[in-house]
Formats: C-alpha cells, sequence, structure tokens
C-alpha cells in the first residue's frame, strides 16, 4: 500500500467517525426527546391543568395545577426581578465600563457565574435568606432563580450591545446626545432583539432548574401564592413524584417534563428564529 | 438673551443630571454582579465555618460520612464528582471534535444549521429530564445489555479490568458519567466548532494546495491554530460536569460508603450529596459540612471554568492581534 493510498484510508476512517459522532449526539436527543413524547402524550389529560397534586398513595388522582401556578408565578417573578438588573449592567460592561478594572473584572466574572453550578446559588440563599427567615418560601425561589437569569441577560446584553457599530454611537454624539440618551435611543435600540432574545433563553433556562429551588422554595403540595411560604413547582414534583414507587406520581412526573420540555424548546427555536430574522 | 441662555444652562444641567444617575446605575448594577460573587464566596465560608474549625484540613481526605455521630468528610463525594467528570470528559472530547469536524468541514451547508440546532438543544433540556429518563428508561438497558458486555471485554483487561467489575446495577459512577456526557457535549462542540471556525481560510487553502486531505488539515492545521480555545472548551464542559446536579442525583446511587474503584458501583458527588441531603441536615454540624461541600464545589469550578475563560479570551485577541 502506497503512502497515497493510506493517507486517503486514513482520511476516510476520520470523516466516518466524525459522522458516527454527529449520528451519536442526535441519537440521544431523539431517545431522550423519543420518551418524553411517548410517555408525556399518554399522561396529558385536562385533570393535570384542573386538578392539584395528588397525595401519597397509589389510587389517588391528581394534576399539577398548583405546581404549573407557582413555577409561573416565580418564573414571571425572577426574570422581572433579574432583566432590569442584568440589563443594566450589561450596558455598563459594553459601554461604560469597556476600559475600566470593574468592567473587565465583572465581564470575567460573569462569564464564570454563567456556568457556575446552580445548586451553589440554592445554597447561598438559603445561607443569606432561609436561614435568616427561618423557613422555606418561595421568596427564597424566586431569589434563586433570579441570580441565574442576572448572568445570562449581562452576558446577552452586553453581547448585543457590542454588535452595534462604534458608527452610530458617534452619530448620536455628533448629534449632541449625551452617552445616556445615545444608549437609551441608540444602541439599546438597536439590539433591542438580541437582549430579548437573552431574556426568552433565560426563562428556558430556569423554567426546568430544579437544583436552586430545593433548599429554597422547596414543593407544596396544595394550592398557595404566598410569597411567605413554600411554593409548588414543576422541577421538585417531578423530582419527588419521578423518585416515587406510585406508578400515578410517575405518570404525572412525566407529564410534567412534558409540558417543560416543550416550553423550553419552543422558547429556545423562538428565541433563534426571532434573532436571526430581526439580524438578516 | 440672557434668558434662553437661562434655559439652555438648565436643560444641559438636567441632562447632566440624568447621565449621573443612568451611568451609576448601570455601575451599581455591575458592582451587584461582582459582588455576587464575593457574597457568595463569603456566605459558604461563613457557613461552613463551625465545620472548617471542628475537621481543619482533614475534612478534604476523610472518607466517613457519618451524620448520627456527627463525623463528616469530603473524600467519597470529592471522588464521585472528579470520577464522573472524568468519565464524561473521555467521552465527551472525542465526539465532540467529531460534530465540530463534521459541522465545520463535512456538513452540506444547509444541514449546517438544523444539526448545529440539534445538537445545542442537548443542553437545552433540563437536567431533571435527564434524569427522570436515565434512571427509568437508560439505566435498565445500561444494566441489561452495556454493564455486562463491558465486564465480559474491558472487565478481563489487567489492571483496568477492576474498574469494570461487580453487579450491573444500571445506575453508579459510570452510568451517571456517561449520561454527564452527554449533557456536556454540547457545549464542548458549539465552542470547537466556533473556534474552528475562526481558522483564517487561507491557512487551509494552502494546506489544501499543497495535496492534504481534509482530515490532514483539521488535524495538522486548524487544531494547532485553535488549540488554546479547544482546551477552553474542554474546561468548560469540566466546570459544567463538575457542578451537574440532578441528572447525577438519579444515577449516582449515591452511597457515601467507599467499596472500591469498580465504576459500576454507586457513589455520590458533591452536589448530589447536597440535593439529597441538605434539606434534611438535622444538626448544625452537618449543615455546616454540607455548605463545605458546596463551598469545596465552588472553588473547584471556580477555578475551572475561570482557566476556561481566560484560554478562550486568548484566543480571541490572538485573532484581533492578526487580522
Amino acid at each position: 500500500m502506497d503512502l497515497r493510498e493510506k493517507r486517503r484510508i486514513i482520511n476516510k476512517i476520520a470523516l466516518g467517525l466524525s459522522l458516527l459522532a454527529m449520528l451519536f449526539g442526535l441519537f440521544w436527543l431523539a431517545w431522550v426527546l423519543f420518551t418524553t413524547l411517548r410517555l408525556g402524550v399518554a399522561g396529558l389529560s385536562l385533570s393535570l391543568f384542573t386538578q392539584m397534586t395528588p397525595p401519597p398513595g397509589a389510587g389517588e388522582s391528581g394534576g399539577l395545577l398548583n405546581a404549573i401556578a407557582g413555577s409561573l408565578v416565580m418564573i414571571v417573578l425572577a426574570v422581572a426581578l433579574g432583566t432590569p438588573l442584568g440589563v443594566l449592567a450589561g450596558i455598563y460592561l459594553a459601554e461604560y465600563g469597556k476600559h475600566t478594572w470593574l468592567g473587565r473584572v465583572t465581564h470575567f466574572v460573569n462569564g464564570v457565574l454563567l456556568s457556575a453550578p446552580s445548586i451553589i446559588v440554592g445554597l447561598f440563599v438559603y445561607a443569606v435568606y432561609v436561614a435568616r427567615t427561618g423557613n422555606f418560601s418561595a421568596t427564597a425561589g424566586v431569589f434563586s432563580l433570579a441570580l441565574i437569569v442576572l448572568p445570562v441577560v449581562v452576558a446577552t446584553s452586553e453581547n448585543m450591545l457590542r454588535l452595534v457599530p462604534d458608527a452610530l454611537r458617534e452619530a448620536a454624539f455628533a448629534l449632541g446626545a449625551p452617552r445616556h440618551v445615545m444608549i437609551l435611543k441608540v444602541t439599546l435600540r438597536a439590539s433591542l432583539s438580541g437582549v430579548m432574545t437573552g431574556i426568552l433563553l433565560a426563562i428556558a433556562r430556569i423554567a426546568g432548574e430544579t437544583a436552586p429551588l430545593l433548599f429554597t422554595a422547596l414543593s407544596n403540595q396544595f394550592w398557595s401564592l404566598d410569597l411567605n411560604k413554600p411554593m409548588a413547582n414543576l422541577p421538585v414534583t417531578i423530582f419527588k413524584f419521578a423518585m416515587s414507587p406510585f406508578k400515578n406520581w410517575q405518570e404525572i412526573a412525566w407529564a410534567g417534563v412534558f409540558l417543560i420540555t416543550l416550553g423550553i424548546l419552543a422558547l429556545n427555536i423562538v428565541a433563534r428564529v426571532f434573532f436571526r430574522d430581526q439580524h438578516k | 438673551m440672557t434668558a434662553t441662555a437661562k434655559v439652555d444652562k438648565s436643560a444641559a444641567q438636567g441632562r447632566n443630571l440624568g447621565e449621573f444617575f443612568f451611568s451609576n446605575a448601570t455601575r451599581i448594577a455591575a458592582l451587584l454582579t461582582l459582588g455576587l460573587l464575593l457574597a457568595i464566596i463569603i456566605s459558604l465560608v461563613h457557613g461552613s465555618w463551625p465545620s472548617i474549625k471542628q475537621f481543619g484540613w482533614g475534612f478534604l481526605w476523610s472518607g466517613e460520612w457519618n451524620p448520627p455521630q456527627d463525623r463528616f468528610g469530603a473524600l467519597i463525594p470529592i471522588y464521585g464528582t472528579i470520577a464522573t467528570s472524568l468519565i464524561a470528559l473521555l467521552i465527551a472530547v472525542p465526539v465532540s471534535f467529531g460534530i465540530a469536524l463534521f459541522l465545520t468541514e463535512l456538513s452540506p451547508p444547509w444541514l449546517r444549521v438544523p444539526l448545529g440546532t440539534a445538537i445545542e438543544l442537548l443542553a437545552a433540556i433540563p437536567s431533571i429530564v435527564y434524569g427522570m429518563w436515565g434512571l427509568l428508561y437508560y439505566a435498565p438497558i445500561f444494566s441489561e445489555y452495556v454493564q455486562p458486555a463491558l465486564a465480559a471485554t474491558l472487565g478481563k483487561l489487567p489492571v483496568i479490568g477492576v474498574l469494570f467489575s461487580g453487579a450491573s446495577l444500571g445506575i453508579g459512577i459510570l452510568s451517571a458519567g456517561i449520561i454527564l456526557a452527554i449533557m456536556i457535549i454540547p457545549f464542548i462542540a458549539s465552542v470547537m466548532r466556533d473556534v474552528f471556525a475562526l481558522t483564517p481560510a487561507m491557512l487551509k487553502e494552502s494546506a489544501y494546495g499543497v495535496g492534504s486531505t481534509t482530515w490532514e488539515v483539521v488535524w495538522h492545521v486548524v487544531l494547532p491554530y485553535t488549540k488554546v480555545g479547544v482546551v477552553g472548551g474542554i474546561m468548560l464542559g469540566l466546570g459544567r460536569a463538575l457542578g451537574e446536579t440532578m441528572a447525577v442525583t438519579f444515577l449516582i446511587g449515591n452511597m457515601n460508603f467507599f467499596n472500591g474503584f469498580s465504576l459500576f458501583l454507586p457513589g455520590n458527588s458533591i452536589a448530589s450529596a447536597l440535593a439529597n441531603e441538605f434539606a434534611e441536615a438535622e444538626s448544625p454540624l452537618y449543615t455546616s459540612a454540607l455548605l463545605e461541600l458546596g463551598l469545596i464545589l465552588f472553588v473547584i469550578t471556580f477555578i475551572v471554568l475561570g482557566l476556561s475563560k481566560l484560554l478562550l479570551l486568548r484566543l480571541s485577541r490572538q485573532e484581533a492581534v492578526r487580522m
């Protein structure tokens, strides 16, 4: 076998393996999604949206109404809390603090916080809030989710603002606009679709977060919208039900998994399409 | 005339005031983000102080985890965390490299975006879904087909055979490591794909011009050019794997004893110990020991993720210089 032949064969093998790697990745995606779809659709029923989570026991029927409501409440509040702060910090990093030590250090730290284990955020909120107030509460859950939203929004707003060409900034300055007017009326507006994309992705990120809620919001078997009490939520309910021996609990957990996964995939795809269309 | 000058002045003052408030609001927001890191570290150190005082450095290498007697050591969870993450890397790095290679060099252009998105969606699926699916669907298949096959082949080898021996439970360190691999593939693969795309076309074309095959171009030109970024991507994956909680909690078996080096055995990771035990910890020292575990995890992941960020920054800076 001559050298040329050998090199061609090595090339074929390597490219074949790369195709296999791609298929390997797609295989797991398909398997997880297929299982979720099959069991989730089977578990779907109207009672899911009209009844509370069932008490322990094999024959008890129930739904996920309190968990769905609790999740929605906590997600909305966490986004409302984390987004303004995140956008402001993103503006600082991209506009004011590009060349200051605060800007550089915060940019770096934010990049690390973005991937930091979410369970640590739960521990933190437990230590500074739950341990002080003495009980698990939805407020604590909202805080921990907001702390996960924050770095996501900071990073996307910063990146999107940096994409705005400097010529636009200079044009605004040339008209005599002060810096904050330039930012609010020109750069932020130009990158609005990017910032929105970041918010959507942040929602997708916290919708399935379980670890930070385990010792903050905990969960609640009953209907409660009291922010000072533990609040039911989808992820922790799924965790509890999936680990249980009761068949009906597992069925409900699959339906919950299906709802969360569907919502998150939809958010991800909408965010991508939305962003792509805006930037064509 | 004086009147208009006055109006202008107050308008300018108003604008300065607006500028003052706005710029400081953004600065405070940035400071808060930075402060979050400090607050996390301080609160964890504060919370774990009783345990640090009680056990000292010995906490790191004591394998005893005994809540009823209030004696705690972090060795088992540290071992489980590192073992599962290394298994995950061992699988995820070559697969991610293959995926990135496929997406940048092999795939027809119209397939690149959908396939890339599909791989990224692996990262969008929540951890708890991997956990539940892993426990109920993947673990049974893993114990029935994969583990016996591994025991019959790799298990027969000298030295490393020990790693693949014992009962096929379906859950355990190896099982959790494989699920972790699937979860970090999208992170590593997308970083690799992005840095591969940074390679100047001229370099690649020159290599093709002297007759290189696609593989040779990737292995001898693209990879050396982007190696800093590739290592950064791997570190990012490692950082993710170390702190991954729910999927590991479902699959690792939550065992706080050390029974041997077999990867088929159940174990415990820092994150899963926290998820399982924190809400139920009775004594203050127990809570404190768990907080110290959290502190250890945070410090390790911070170092790994920080390194990853620095490496990726270095690549983009080098890129900026060359362009």
